[in-house]
Order: structure tokens, then C-alpha cells, then sequence
């Protein structure tokens, strides 16, 4: 027996949906065109799940300061902060970022997913009890499993179950530290970040919130959720990534907890991996400059969220419960969302499928990811194709049938 | 304290109910992932019932020790009682 022989369970289920056609793990795109645009099996594909919300990936001014990083300053830092030092790109990024948040303190890790699972796994130990939303996101989750804590889940986006599961807890002497998601990456609901922060009001918790698809989307400076609900005081810690509405790779904390540094020598994913190579490191920083100088990006980015959640509900589509860059059809089943993925993917429309157990109520999901750089004509063009594959798989009524009850 | 054990088993027993596949015959020694076939998040949110039910918490960690429908009730009986 190998090593490898507890996978075979998994191993089937992979055979059996690669069986379908394309292979959702293994998607290769020749060459990547435009931050909307790619080359798939010699096809232009339009880009509709890539997380690029502002679509900065290709700005000029981006790349010019990340080429620049690179010519000066070498392809990689080729080791940890503690060990290596840092570069002088890495203090103006953290003062930077806290400087857009109005903190003290920030930290930036070498990926998002390393934010969440250094944070969160190091604020608590093994006196404390972290409350996590049923619907987490991976990283939280890992960070729940290496951290030492007690662990308790609420229900997704309920402030009410997460007081009562506060109530419960309140004769514990631990410190409570309470983490959400601006926008969950799923469906694209916000969390009512608002009532969250009550709650934490009432019950003296603390409260941590992962922007990572709310950041440069949500909120009249593009701060995210927080900012959008008016309740950025009450949050302690706010976590975001690089690598989505900032177009690179990377992750940070913010905090105006005093003794946040502290953190520099205690936490294990910041201390213990490789930092951010320069050419990241700038170009980071000029896509944060432009997040700031062009709120139109947001705007324009809103603008095709409403298109497409609206074009695809008018279609007859079950989409998620609210309009945001994250856009998702609700399909009935697994076989019917990986046949209707693969048939956009053969018409040049890239988007994710995803299925249990990664997303919530074992629901089977086509997600798409709006940019602000997708033209009017793109979404059109997706909502087409949606319309299209729904008819030819069942999942909406033939067009005949539609025209012939209208008449 | 057997009394309260057999109570906690038949609460448990009923709130399994909407989550099972197919009808099956529950006692203290069914193994809840084995032979109900429950996914690790299935598990989670059948606690966050069993939490509710019993006004505990039951963190995640002591799930993760849990095997059968025997083991859980002896685990909500031991947090009950610390409450």
C-alpha cells in the first residue's frame, strides 16, 4: 500500500469530473492577454473569474515600478525578514497601507492565505476562544486547526447566533476574538459587519475582519466592509491580500493595538518564509496609489456587478443574494454545473466551478469575478452565452417556449 | 448519570435525523463519520444544532476526538456539567 492510497476516494471523485472534458485544476492558458482576456487552446476567452476586481494587472504604471524593482534590486530577497532583512519596499508598503487604513501598525506576509493563518492562529492561544463563521474561507479554517484555542462556529452572516454563542461563553475568562469576511467568496454576500460589531461592543470581544474581496470594492475610500457599514472603529484587526483588487501576490494586517509589533517575533507564517520579492513589493504599492487616485475603477467595477447579477437573474438564473463583484449562478446540481462549465469554457468564457465541499449548503456554483476592466460588451457577451448553454442544458426554458408563453 | 446519557443519546439520535441519507438504526457504539456517512462539515453544523439544543459549547477540538454516538454524549454531559 503507498503513501499515497488514503487519496484513492479523492482520486476517483478528480477522475470522474475530468471525465466531463476540461480539467477545472488544469486549466493552462497560452498567454494572458489583457486583464479580461487570455489565450486558451488557441481561443480568446473572456476572463470572468480571475478576482482582478479593479483590473489593474496590466497598468503601466504598476509595471514600470515593479520593472524598475526589479532591475535595482534583484529577482527575490531569497529568505525571511528576520533572517535576511527587510528592504526598504517593505516598510513603505506597511506604512502605506496603514496610512490608507488610518493605523498604527501594519504587517504584511507573503501571501494572503499566510495572513489569515499567521493572525489569527497567533492573536489567541490557548486561553482564548475564537468564533469563526460557518462559512470561513480555507485559511481561516487552517488557522483555527494550528492555532491552540478553543474554537467555535456561528452561523454564516447571523449576529444574533453569534451573541448567543458569546452568551454561552461569558463566564470564560479567555479573551474572544470574533473573525468575519467582508465579502464571502462564494456567493458574494456582505457580512452585516455592523451588527457584528454590537455584538462585539456588548460581549467585550475582540473583532477581526478579512477584506480580501471588499478591499479597493466596498466603501467610500475602497476600504471594504467595515468602511461601507461606518464601523471601522470597532474593528481591531483588518486583514487583506495583494492578490485580488491589487493585481499581485501578498497579504497584510492592520491594527492600532499598541504592542501590535510584538507579532514580528511571535508569528510563525510571517517568521518562518521567504518575504516578498522588490518587483512585488512596487508594484503593490503603485496598484494601492491608483486604488486611491481612481475611485471610478470602483465605480465602473460596480457598474458590471450590476449588470451581470441583474442580466443573469432577468435570464431566470438563481444567483447569489446580493450584487457584488462576485457574482455566482446557482445550479441544481453537480453534473449540470460541471456539462454547463464546460460548455462556456468551448464557447471563450473562463469563469470557476465550484462544488462541495467548498462551497456552503453543498450548493453546485458557476462563479464569476466582475473587473472594473470588463467593457459593457464583454458582460453582454457572457450574459449571451449564459443564455445560451442554460437553454441547450434544461436549465432554462427553451427559447421557443419563452417566445410562445410571451405571445 | 446513565438516565442523563440515554437522554443526551436520544436527543442526539433525533437531531441527526435530517442530516442522514438513508433511515439506519442508531446506538451509542454508531460511528458517526463510518457508518453515517457524515462529512467533516456535515459533523460541524450537526454540533451547532446538538450547541443549541443543549445551551453548551462544544469547540471544534472536541469533536475531532469524538468517534461514536456514545463518545459525543459522554462529551456534552462532561460540558454540561461544567456549565
Amino acid at each position: 500500500m503507498t503513501i499515497l492510497a488514503k487519496f484513492s476516494p479523492l482520486r476517483e471523485n478528480y477522475e470522474r469530473l475530468r471525465s466531463f472534458g476540461h480539467d477545472p485544476f488544469s486549466v493552462r492558458f497560452e498567454r494572458i492577454l489583457s486583464p479580461t482576456e487570455g489565450l486558451l487552446n488557441g481561443r480568446r476567452t473572456i476572463l470572468l473569474g480571475t478576482n482582478n476586481y479593479l483590473g489593474l494587472t496590466f497598468d503601466e504604471s504598476a509595471i514600470a515600478a515593479g520593472v524598475e524593482a526589479l532591475t535595482q534590486q534583484g529577482t527575490g530577497t531569497t529568505g525571511s525578514r528576520i533572517a535576511n532583512g527587510s528592504y526598504a519596499g517593505h516598510g513603505d508598503l506597511e506604512k502605506a497601507l496603514a496610512d490608507f487604513y488610518g493605523r498604527q501598525h501594519c504587517m504584511v506576509f507573503t501571501t494572503g492565505y499566510q495572513a489569515n493563518l499567521g493572525m489569527i492562529s497567533t492573536l489567541v492561544g490557548k486561553d482564548d476562544i475564537l468564533l469563526i463563521d460557518s462559512d470561513s474561507h480555507a485559511s481561516i479554517y487552517d488557522a483555527a486547526k494550528m492555532g491552540t484555542a478553543q474554537v467555535v462556529r456561528f452561523r454564516h452572516n447571523d449576529p444574533d447566533d453569534l451573541y448567543k454563542r458569546l452568551r454561552r461563553l461569558s463566564d470564560h475568562p479567555g479573551n474572544k476574538l470574533v473573525v468575519v469576511e467582508g465579502i464571502y467568496s462564494m456567493l458574494g454576500d456582505a457580512a452585516p459587519i455592523k451588527e457584528f460589531a454590537q455584538v462585539k461592543r456588548e460581549t467585550g470581544a475582540f473583532l477581526l475582519v478579512d477584506e480580501a474581496h471588499s478591499m479597493g470594492v466596498l466603501g467610500p475610500t475602497g476600504r471594504g466592509q467595515a468602511e461601507a457599514d461606518g464601523v471601522e472603529a470597532d474593528v481591531d484587526f483588518i486583514v487583506g491580500t495583494f492578490s485580488k483588487s491589487l493585481g499581485a501576490v501578498g497579504g497584510f494586517c492592520v491594527s492600532d493595538l499598541p504592542d501590535f509589533d510584538i507579532l514580528r517575533v511571535a508569528c510563525r507564517p510571517y517568521m518562518f518564509t521567504a518575504s516578498l520579492p522588490p518587483s512585488v513589493i512596487a508594484t503593490t504599492l503603485q496598484s494601492l496609489k491608483r486604488l486611491q487616485q481612481e475611485p471610478d475603477l470602483r465605480h465602473r467595477l460596480m457598474g458590471n456587478a450590476e449588470r451581470l447579477y441583474k442580466g443573469l437573474m432577468d435570464l431566470g438564473f438563481s444567483v447569489g443574494p446580493q450584487p457584488n463583484p462576485i457574482v455566482s449562478v446557482i445550479l441544481p446540481s453537480k453534473e449540470v454545473a460541471i456539462a454547463f462549465w464546460n460548455a462556456l469554457l468551448d464557447a471563450g468564457l473562463y469563469l470557476n466551478l465550484a462544488l462541495p465541499p467548498a462551497t456552503p449548503n453543498s450548493m453546485a456554483l458557476l462563479r464569476t469575478s466582475v473587473s472594473a476592466a470588463h467593457t459593457t460588451e464583454q458582460i453582454d457577451q457572457a450574459l449571451d452565452l449564459f443564455a445560451q448553454v442554460g437553454q441547450q442544458l434544461g436549465v432554462l426554458p427553451a427559447k421557443e417556449f419563452v417566445q410562445a408563453a410571451a405571445e | 448519570m446513565n438516565a442523563e446519557i440515554d437522554e443526551i443519546v436520544t436527543e442526539i439520535i433525533h437531531a441527526l435525523g435530517p442530516s442522514l441519507q438513508a433511515p439506519v438504526t442508531i446506538t451509542p457504539d454508531t460511528s458517526i463519520t463510518r457508518d453515517l456517512g457524515l462529512d467533516s462539515l456535515a459533523v460541524m453544523d450537526f454540533v451547532m444544532v446538538l450547541e443549541d439544543k443543549f445551551d453548551v459549547s462544544i469547540p471544534l477540538e472536541r469533536i475531532a476526538e469524538v468517534e461514536t454516538v456514545g463518545d459525543l454524549a459522554l462529551t456534552i454531559q462532561e460540558l454540561r456539567g461544567r456549565a
